[in-house]
């Protein structure tokens, strides 16, 4: 869905424009690192290729009504997900200039909900994945319909809380959301079905369009790691500050039947079980001993996050040795 | 006519416009793309109870199509976008919200009123804003306006392009649509048996033509970068067109000009 300009605030639409430019800024990076100047002419009449295509109303069958390709996954798959999110951003733009098909302000926010969503997340994390080892006509279909599916509900998701954000409806979230995802899902579906057929037809007469983005780069694992390590550091250290402090789901259900969050229980396992619990807990419910400061909830987050990690470690290390020996030991 | 003809028709009809010998077609580009994001963003700024102090924002698109002598008929078509959006998502703002405003002969108007039809005149100032860019000013020099911001020559060579081919391929689309039309005559729209086919066919013929531009523009000397020739300031109207634009935004948005004048007829 296009969003104008009258329903973004412009605090949210500099934002939506800081996250949209930080990607196409990547995204002309790695274009410009493949060093192949036909593929700009190719991108750009691509991008008239999609503006006439989504003129096209194909008839849905049964239904009465029609749909049109949006052609971001098509895009993708033919030039691969960065210059297709390039050339999204020039349609996008040209759709908004001529036709008052989304507006200016509401440029960057268009991007992210329709660019993004469809370049790097339907695509890279599902149509690729899907379609890694062999093309298959199922495999097509599937990718295809999955990953528009994707794609489509995380806009339309978006959307939702931009214009939440921007103070625009006086709609409660829950109330709009139920009224957009039905909505796009249905949108999700048919543009799947239309982009898998139009592949398929590709897959059949000129299968080197689509091979030649079929290579999977597999992510490095010190990247993978450095992303994970800044991600359990934000959420262990940080987000954990402002975590509930609300019963659990278990606990509020006891406390509703029984009046009291936690049950008693009378025993020597439980009396012993309770004393190793005592002794071994260094940071008694999440924090510091007699304190309540919350730079306890954040350490016991990293530490917490640090021992499992070295125990996965561990135990992953210990596997391997046990396997290489197995492998070592003669039949 | 078809979708694809009332396209190309429109696209045509902006760019003819766009090409006019008048003053406000050679203003510099970038000050007429800087000028229209600072009236979108200060239109869209108005909080969606002030109605009477966004009013006086239609002064800018009435100053300009007078003075780019365009027809403001013509541009409400622009609005079938947009509209349905901004109505569809406003009018739940009465239903929701019901502070109380005013009352007049026992009919209340409510803060979910005045919201829902605040955001639908913020709807139609900011697509008219938008359309009197395109239409005084042309794509080229929008690409150039883009430049000078130092937006990547590469993303700037996709809008350009993109332009440029949207007419041909929207001819081709229209071609390939009367001629599936000719073999089905009582037929409604396109089965799904043709889908595949009609989009690829499509689809190949734009590669085979990227193909062929790619192989004249290295041709002629294309090296992955197009060249601009530089627009600079031409008349003291360039440098005195932004300064009195901004100055009437800030007038309006930080003073209430209706209440003052009604404050005047009143006294």
């Amino acid at each position: 869905m296009h969003m104008a300009d009258a329903l973004v605030a412009p605090a949210v639409a500099a934002v939506m424009y800081a996250a949209s430019g930080a990607t196409a800024t990547y995204s002309v990076r790695k274009v410009k690192l493949e060093q192949n100047i036909k593929k700009i002419p190719i991108m750009g009449v691509m991008g008239a290729f999609v503006f006439a295509a989504q003129m096209i109303n194909f008839t849905i069958p049964g239904t009465g009504s029609s749909g049109h390709l949006s052609g971001a996954m098509l895009l993708s798959v033919i030039l691969g997900p960065y210059a297709a999110f390039l050339t999204m951003i020039a349609i996008l733009l040209v759709q908004s200039l001529m036709f008052a098909d989304g507006g200016l302000l509401a440029l960057g926010c268009n991007i992210w909900n329709m660019a993004f969503y469809a370049c790097f997340i339907g695509y890279l994390c599902v149509y690729k994945p899907i379609l890694r080892n062999k093309h298959s006509r199922i495999k097509i279909i599937t990718a295809s319909i999955l990953g528009c599916i994707l794609s489509l509900q995380l806009g339309s998701l978006s959307v939702t809380i931009q214009t939440l954000a921007s103070g625009i409806s006086e709609l409660p979230f829950s109330t709009f959301l139920l009224t957009m995802q039905p909505i796009h899902l249905a949108i999700g579906i048919v543009e799947g079905v239309i982009t898998s057929v139009v592949l398929i037809f590709i897959y059949e007469t000129r299968r080197e369009l689509i091979d030649q983005q079929s290579t999977y780069n597999r992510l490095s694992i010190k990247k993978m790691m450095a992303i994970l390590i800044l991600i359990v550091a934000l959420i262990g250290g940080g987000l954990s500050i402002v975590a509930s402090s609300n019963p659990d789901g278990l606990e509020w259900s006891i406390e509703k039947v029984m009046g009291n969050g936690e049950l008693k229980a009378e025993g020597s396992v439980y009396d012993t079980a309770s004393s190793v619990q005592e002794k071994t807990a260094i940071l008694t419910d999440y924090g510091f001993e007699n304190s309540d400061s919350k730079y306890g909830t954040t350490f016991s987050g990293l530490i917490g996050s640090l021992v499992v990690a070295v125990i996965c470690i561990g135990c992953g290390l210990v596997i391997k040795i046990i396997k290489k020996q197995k492998k070592r030991k003669p039949e | 006519m078809s979708k694809l003809s009332n396209a190309i028709y429109e696209i045509n009809y902006i760019d003819e416009l766009s090409q006019r010998k008048i003053w406000i077609n050679r203003i510099h580009p970038l000050i007429k793309l800087m000028i229209t994001i600072i009236y979108i963003s200060i239109v869209v700024s108005f909080d969606k109870y002030n109605l009477f102090g966004l009013i006086p924002m239609a002064l800018y698109p009435v100053i300009l199509f007078n003075i780019s002598e365009t027809s403001f008929i013509l541009s409400v078509k622009k609005l079938r976008f947009v509209l349905p959006i901004v109505c569809f998502v406003g009018i739940f703002n009465p239903f929701f919200d019901h502070t109380q405003f005013l009352e007049i002969n026992k009919f209340v108007i409510t803060g979910g009123m005045i919201s829902a039809i605040t955001l639908i005149i913020k709807g139609i100032f900011t697509v008219l804003a938008s359309y009197l860019l395109i239409i005084t000013t042309n794509i080229e020099s929008i690409c150039y306006a883009l430049r000078c911001l130092h937006i990547p020559d590469i993303f700037v060579t996709q809008v350009l392009l993109t332009y440029r081919y949207i007419t041909l391929l929207l001819g081709q689309a229209n071609t390939i649509i009367q001629a599936y039309s000719l073999r089905a005559p009582y037929q409604k729209g396109i089965k799904m048996k043709v889908w595949g086919s009609l989009v690829g066919q499509l689809l190949f013929r734009s590669i085979d033509r990227a193909n062929d531009l790619y192989d004249s523009m290295v041709l002629r000397g294309y090296k992955g970068e197009f060249y601009y020739a530089r627009k600079g300031i031409r008349s003291y109207m360039e440098i005195l067109y932004p300064i009195l634009w901004i100055i009437l935004f800030l007038i309006i948005r930080y003073v209430n000009l209706v209440s003052l004048l009604g404050n005047i007829f009143i006294s």
